[in-house]
């Protein structure tokens, strides 16, 4: 490992370059983290759904108490319409939270500190909640953009403000979990290359730093995945549920 | 100009460390667009597979099976519910039972020693006027014994005394003296022997 503290989030091919025309698909580390993720998701509510008892065992407790936080927190934010996209936003929030827990491991890869990852998930749930929007309202969805009860003179510079506001949502919600993973754990190594450089005698610092930052970093990896779901909950919860 | 110093030499050191940076890995990797297509297909590829197993198979099984729990809690706790008004019901009607059997015990209880008090004091009066009766006859043969004992013993007195006079005298005396001497005698002193 360098000790560049952005060198751990290089992304590097393992195995052959695979090239599908000019476009390069290589599996990299970051494929295998997306793959790690989604598989550990995968058997963990799997192994919490097969059976089913009355008093719920360890792991069929946690897939379940997971069900109900997201669909309470579906429910709270975007109403009951927004029931059909329960699975979406179920999958978001776990493959969010899975890739961040994951890059709290050492020496292994976040794939969420990429800007390009966070951006396409975000893009995807812009264009999603869009249509929908378009799809229930029409062109009734325009008035998204126009508050009521703003005076008219106001109105003008009021609607561009509310369309920059929106066109930067895919922006602002992918640059958010990007950006905080990328910071926190750029700052985790640069603590533990001041612990290294420091060594036995002034070490001790930096290194209860770092301890004190993976207790923060983990919270913020549930944290970021949780402000995640639920921007996407509300961001839903207007295309559904029209307030203007 | 300390402050100056200060903020230059972070500005500085900032220069510095992107500098470093450039050297080694050239910025930030993810600005680097060499891997973005393989990152986007395998995001696509994995979330995508992961939402289909996810909305498809599993958590449609969750949803089941918090229903079911759901349902079979409610489920119980009605019969739970139901069993306990139903114990109550047969409890009241047990103290019934035992209500009326109590009563119905004491009324048998009351019948059978009033009935009991009847036969008794049937059988006494019965037993009293057999009694009487016995008394009453009893009296009566003492009564006519007694009426009669001076007949006879008049009879005993006039033979005896009939004989005796024969032994003494050696001659036969007319029965009917003996019989009114006697029967003078006895008249005498009968109040004297009998009591009457």
């Amino acid at each position: 490992m360098a000790a560049n503290p952005m060198s751990q989030f290089d992304v590097y091919r393992i195995g052959p370059e695979i090239k599908v025309g000019a476009l390069d698909i290589s599996f990299t580390n970051a494929s295998l983290f997306m793959i790690l993720s989604t598989v550990s998701i995968l058997i963990i509510f799997n192994l919490g759904s097969n059976k089913n008892s009355i008093l719920p065992n360890k792991i069929q407790l946690l897939a379940e108490l997971s069900y109900t936080f997201v669909s309470k927190m579906i429910s709270d934010t975007a109403g009951s319409k927004a029931k059909p996209y329960f699975a979406f936003i179920f999958s978001l929030f776990m493959f969010v939270l899975f890739c961040n827990m994951f890059g709290m491991i050492p020496y292994t890869f976040t794939v969420t500190s990429h800007i390009i990852v966070t951006f396409v998930l975000a893009a995807f749930i812009f264009i999603g909640v869009t249509v929908i929007g378009f799809i229930k309202h029409g062109f009734g969805y325009l008035k998204l953009f126009v508050p009521s009860g703003v005076p008219a003179v106001l109105l003008p510079l009021i609607v561009v403000i509310e369309i920059i506001s929106y066109l930067s949502r895919p922006i602002s919600l992918s640059v958010r979990l990007f950006a905080n993973m990328m910071a926190g754990h750029t700052m985790m190594k640069v603590f533990g290359g001041f612990v290294i450089s420091l060594g036995v005698v002034g070490g001790w610092l930096p290194l209860s730093f770092s301890v004190a930052l993976t207790g923060l970093e983990i919270l913020v990896a549930f944290l970021q995945a949780y402000v995640f779901a639920i921007l996407t909950c509300i961001y839903l919860n207007d295309a559904l549920n029209l307030h203007h | 100009m300390v402050k100056k110093i200060y903020f230059n030499s972070i500005f500085f050191s900032f220069f510095f460390i992107k500098e470093a940076f450039a050297a080694e890995s050239g910025g930030m990797p993810q600005l680097n667009p060499e891997f973005w297509v393989s990152q986007i297909f395998w995001l696509i590829l994995t979330f995508g597979i992961m939402y289909l197993v996810l909305s498809k198979l599993i958590l449609p099984k969750i949803s089941n099976n918090l229903e079911t729990r759901k349902s079979q809690i409610l489920e119980n706790i009605e019969a739970a519910e139901k069993q306990r008004e139903d114990s109550e019901a047969k409890l009241k009607e047990y103290d019934e039972i035992i209500y009326k059997s109590k009563l119905e015990a004491n009324s048998i209880f009351n019948q059978a020693r009033e009935k009991a008090i009847k036969d008794i004091s049937a059988k006494r009066a019965v037993l009293d006027q057999q009694i009487d009766n016995e008394i009453a006859e009893a009296e009566k043969e003492i009564d006519l014994l007694r009426k009669k004992a001076p007949e006879k013993i008049n009879k005993i007195a006039i033979e005896t005394s009939s004989e005796l006079l024969q032994k003494l005298i050696g001659a036969e005396i007319n029965n009917s003296s003996i019989t009114a001497i006697v029967d003078d005698l006895s008249k005498r002193n009968g109040d004297k022997y009998y009591g009457n």
